[in-house]
């Protein structure tokens, strides 16, 4: 399915939140959200991705 | 030292992370000044994974970390940032940021006690970074901060202190509230200012970050903080408009 990740449309074959970031190879601390909604990392195994999607994974980063 | 959310800080100095010429030179600038708390913040992870290098970084560091909602302009994108900060840096603080203005990134003020309402009923502990307006503190502390953060002068503009007055009537307002001037900080003067003042800390990134030489920047900082805590500690003089005189003129020689 095609989903837009950190604002870039991708063609993905993950179903579930955390199998995207597997697949993205994405590891260490990050937070994610679906359609501008935070999801727990609890809950990411759960969360189904749909079509059109828009995920947000973020990371620390410098801050003021 | 005042307590924030039932913590001490080791000193008044909050730095932020961002704009140094090198990750070796912010970290060198923490250690140097001795900074106790870092202010950091959240970003799209990118292919290069920057963001657990800095992570890393920064746990090293062994202070004490204040993510912020930098950049949010609605109460629904500073409530998810915030929660997306909860869950990254394993805290409760949270420097909440909602930006009104594009400018002069002038607090939303409304959205900002909407949001730390909605934050502290969900566990958060807040520090709203606001304006020097009395009735919104007032607001802000009925939402269920314990911190309020007031603004010097816009961030990143080094002009200091901008209204001394209301800070000090902030100040009086609020004796038992641990207050923080937050941005607008250019001189290590504007820091001692804020600490004369009587406020508990200071937060700061530019003045440093952007400095020709942030280390010494840092210190400077740091030297001026302390200086400043120490007088206001020490109970300063009243200014005055006419002399007088220090040297006692009792026993003075009559030679006219």
């Amino acid at each position: 399915m095609k989903i837009v990740l950190n604002g870039e449309l991708r063609e993905v074959a993950a179903t579930t939140l955390s199998a995207l970031l597997d697949e993205c190879d994405f590891t260490g601390r990050v937070a994610t959200a679906v359609n501008e909604d935070f999801i727990p990392a609890t809950l990411r195994g759960s969360h189904a991705l749909q079509d059109g999607d828009r995920v947000e994974i973020v990371s620390p980063m410098q801050g003021g | 030292m005042a307590s924030f959310y039932g913590t001490t800080l080791p000193n008044p100095l909050m730095l932020g992370t961002a704009q140094y010429p090198s990750p070796a030179i912010l970290e060198r600038a923490f250690r140097e000044s001795g900074a106790g708390v870092a202010t950091v913040s959240l970003r799209r992870e990118g292919a290069g994974r920057a963001g657990q290098a800095f992570w890393q970084m920064v746990q090293d560091l062994g202070v004490l970390t204040l993510p912020n909602t930098a950049g949010c302009h609605t109460v629904k994108e500073a409530v998810t940032t915030a929660h997306m900060a909860r869950e990254v840096f394993d805290t409760t603080w949270i420097k909440l940021e909602l930006i009104g203005h594009t400018d002069s990134l002038q607090p939303d003020v409304f959205g900002l006690v909407e949001a730390a309402r909605i934050l502290s009923e969900d566990g958060f502990q807040v520090f709203p970074y606001t304006t020097e307006d009395l009735i919104i503190g007032e607001r802000l502390l009925d939402a269920g901060c314990e911190v309020l953060m007031p603004w010097g002068a816009p961030i990143g503009s080094g002009r200091g202190l901008n209204n001394e007055y209301a800070l000090r009537v902030m100040r009086a307002e609020f004796p038992d509230v641990p207050l923080v001037v937050d941005a607008g900080i250019g001189l290590p003067s504007h820091a001692a200012h804020a600490m004369e003042l009587g406020f508990d800390a200071v937060l700061l990134n530019t003045a440093v970050a952007r400095a020709g030489d942030p280390v010494a920047m840092a210190r400077a900082m740091m030297g001026a903080i302390e200086a400043g805590k120490l007088a206001h500690d020490a109970d300063p003089i009243e200014a005055r408009d006419m002399a007088e005189a220090s040297t006692p003129v009792i026993g003075k020689a009559f030679l006219t």
